[in-house]
């Protein structure tokens, strides 16, 4: 009933609003008016601003500023040893840190010709996929109150909690876990862990099928997010979008099937979901099977995870070899990866972080033109960034 | 999970080799479109391609590698400085402007490299799951290169950020303003010859607690 009486509101201010605006247009002939969009908004998850221009209730242009949580990692990580830089990008994405570290570590191992143990990578796997589970049951939750709906917030903070406990359990970070190495895993598992995450899992799995009669049969919202933001694909893959933003627009591009970092998704029974439609009641639908998809993928990595060691040898002070290397991996927001340049020093000559949010968001200028006031929250909400991963 | 079969490592060997064989074919079908303004280009077995062209076919090997390579994900942009940093590893060396170290020569990376400044981008393609990184200098007296937007109109926002971090002009880019730093910012942060001022202002507390272990003296 929330939703109900949320969306009457905003159509009566709707109403409300263009009849204000054709009484100036009669009286004053404004030209179309400029709205500002954050920096502190609750649909720009941080500090995006975004500044429209409006011609009645259509955007002409809109536009958005970023920067406002620029950290300068990029600069940073020049003068941090390798060890050290996986502290500070944890914090690109905040939702799925662990994540983060992956595509790193990877590219450092490339360099530097190490591999995991295979029980590093299986247990790297399995709380790769749990950061991204924590991090799109919030985007789940987040997208609906975004439309007026209260309620999926509350159930996606409640039972996201889950999860991140049971990273908390394994790494002892709930946010920033830094716990990846170069060859290998910070610690092994604790006892019982792996019991729990599998009765997490479940949590998770009810979560998912009452979300999709929840949100997804919801009529308001397949209302407000049917047909709304399209992308094509060709447009899509010009721009940089990755992740379940393109995959909602049919192409079937999955860094887990298709990359070849050394990660075990190819010994995992999965599958790679796509939605032809491309709009944003298309982007929820893909996430929300995604999720349902990473529980189903943790249940067999927590099955099959291979006794022995979780540290390959590496020397205590680590030095990378001279060379260049480029990893990336399939994150919760889409393709994250780091170009690495070394010299054979203990800390990186350059580090270029490539980060999925930056370029889903910067679709936004072509996608907004045209749209309705209304609409600019349904498409950020559907595209999903997270502050850090666009500011970096 | 008994997949990894001695039988199945044979197959990653094998496979291996194959696409190596199909970032070679890459490489020549750039050297066919680009004729003279391909400089060179780098292998890594299984795992990579660099290519290096001039500044004049940067646009034009991007098309080549769309139209050509079906490279259709525009996957990022970005420079690097290969100016060894004058301020030190640690960057918090007091001086003002200390003049590079002369034990440090210039190294340029993979694929080579005369300049200091170095365009990098990287295109993906979908449907062969390969990517290719190509490279172009950029003479020290004129630091600007071609827009990519009329090939990759993704690259709109990650030119604006090489142009504020590098200090690069891309001719023809309709928007060329900062996209991070405030507007009225002065200087490229991510120029080696860049101070990390927080460092002057205090220094790294890191360094004080290193205990170096017997033999470690000179890292």
């Amino acid at each position: 009933m929330t939703a109900v009486g949320a969306d009457q509101r905003q159509q009566m201010a709707y109403v409300a609003t263009q009849a204000a605006d054709a009484r100036l247009n009669v009286e004053i002939e404004t030209e179309g008016m400029t709205l500002n969009i954050g920096p502190q908004h609750p649909a720009t998850h941080g500090t995006l601003r975004l500044v429209a221009r409006l011609d009645g209730e259509q955007v002409v242009e809109a536009e958005p500023i970023m920067g406002y949580m620029h950290r300068g990692y990029e600069k940073l990580a020049e003068v941090r040893t390798y060890p050290q830089v996986t502290t500070l990008i944890n914090r690109i994405d905040w939702l799925g840190s662990f994540a983060n570290e992956v595509p790193f570590i990877l590219a450092a191992e490339k360099l530097m010709e190490v591999e995991a143990p295979p029980r590093a990578q299986w247990i790297r796997t399995a709380l790769f996929e749990l950061s991204r589970i924590a991090n799109i049951t919030l985007f789940l939750g987040d997208m609906a109150v975004q439309l007026g709906a209260l309620t999926p917030v509350f159930m996606a903070f409640r039972d996201r909690e889950f999860v991140l406990n049971q990273i908390e359990a394994a790494t002892g970070g709930r946010f920033h876990p830094n716990f990846d190495r170069i060859g290998g895993l910070k610690d092994d598992l604790p006892k019982g862990w792996i019991d729990d995450t599998k009765q997490a899992m479940e949590k998770i799995r009810d979560f998912c099928d009452e979300f999709e009669e929840l949100v997804l049969g919801n009529e308001i919202f397949q209302a407000r997010s049917r047909g709304i933001g399209i992308i094509p694909p060709d447009v899509g893959l010009s721009f940089g979008l990755s992740g379940a933003n393109i995959r909602a627009s049919g192409v079937d591009w999955d860094l887990r099937r298709d990359g070849h970092e050394a990660l075990v998704y190819d010994q995992l029974d999965w599958k790679v979901w796509t939605h032809p439609d491309g709009d944003s009641f298309a982007r929820y639908w893909v996430r929300l099977q995604e999720t349902r998809e990473a529980t189903h993928m943790v249940d067999q990595l927590l099955d099959g995870i291979p006794s022995g060691p979780i540290m390959a040898k590496v020397p205590r002070i680590i030095k990378v070899p001279a060379g260049e290397a480029y990893a990336a991996t399939e994150n919760p927001l889409g393709e994250m990866g780091y170009y690495i340049v070394s010299k054979g020093d203990l800390v990186p000559f350059r580090v270029k972080i490539r980060s999925a949010s930056f370029s889903n968001i910067s679709i936004t200028p072509w996608l907004l033109k045209g749209v309705y006031v209304p609409d600019i929250i349904t498409i950020l909400a559907s595209l999903y960034f997270i502050l850090g991963d666009i500011d970096r | 999970m008994t997949r990894l079969s001695s039988t199945d490592a044979d197959a990653g060997v094998e496979a291996e080799l194959a696409t190596d064989e199909r970032r070679e074919a890459w490489a020549t079908q750039l050297a066919d479109a680009l004729g003279e303004g391909y400089a060179e280009h780098h292998i890594i077995a299984g795992r990579d391609l660099w290519v290096r062209v001039t500044r004049g076919s940067w646009t034009a090997a991007a098309a080549a590698a769309r139209d050509r390579l079906g490279c259709q994900f525009f996957d990022w942009l970005s420079a690097i400085d290969w100016l060894p940093s004058p301020y030190g590893r640690d960057m918090d060396a007091q001086e003002d402007n200390p003049g590079p170290k002369a034990a440090d020569p210039m190294a340029q990376g993979c694929a080579g490299g005369q300049t200091r400044f170095q365009m990098v981008m990287r295109l993906y393609s979908i449907t062969s799951h390969l990517g290719v990184t190509i490279k172009a200098d950029l003479p020290d007296q004129d630091l600007s290169i071609d827009t990519l937007i009329g090939v990759y109109p993704g690259a709109n926002w990650h030119e604006r950020e090489a142009w504020e971090m590098f200090g690069i002009r891309f001719n023809g880019h309709p928007d060329l303003r900062n996209i991070y730093l405030p507007g009225e910012f002065e200087g490229n942060p991510l120029r080696k010859d860049f101070p990390l001022l927080a460092r002057r202002v205090k220094p790294w507390p890191g360094i004080v607690d290193v205990e170096l272990l017997p033999g470690e003296e000179n890292l």
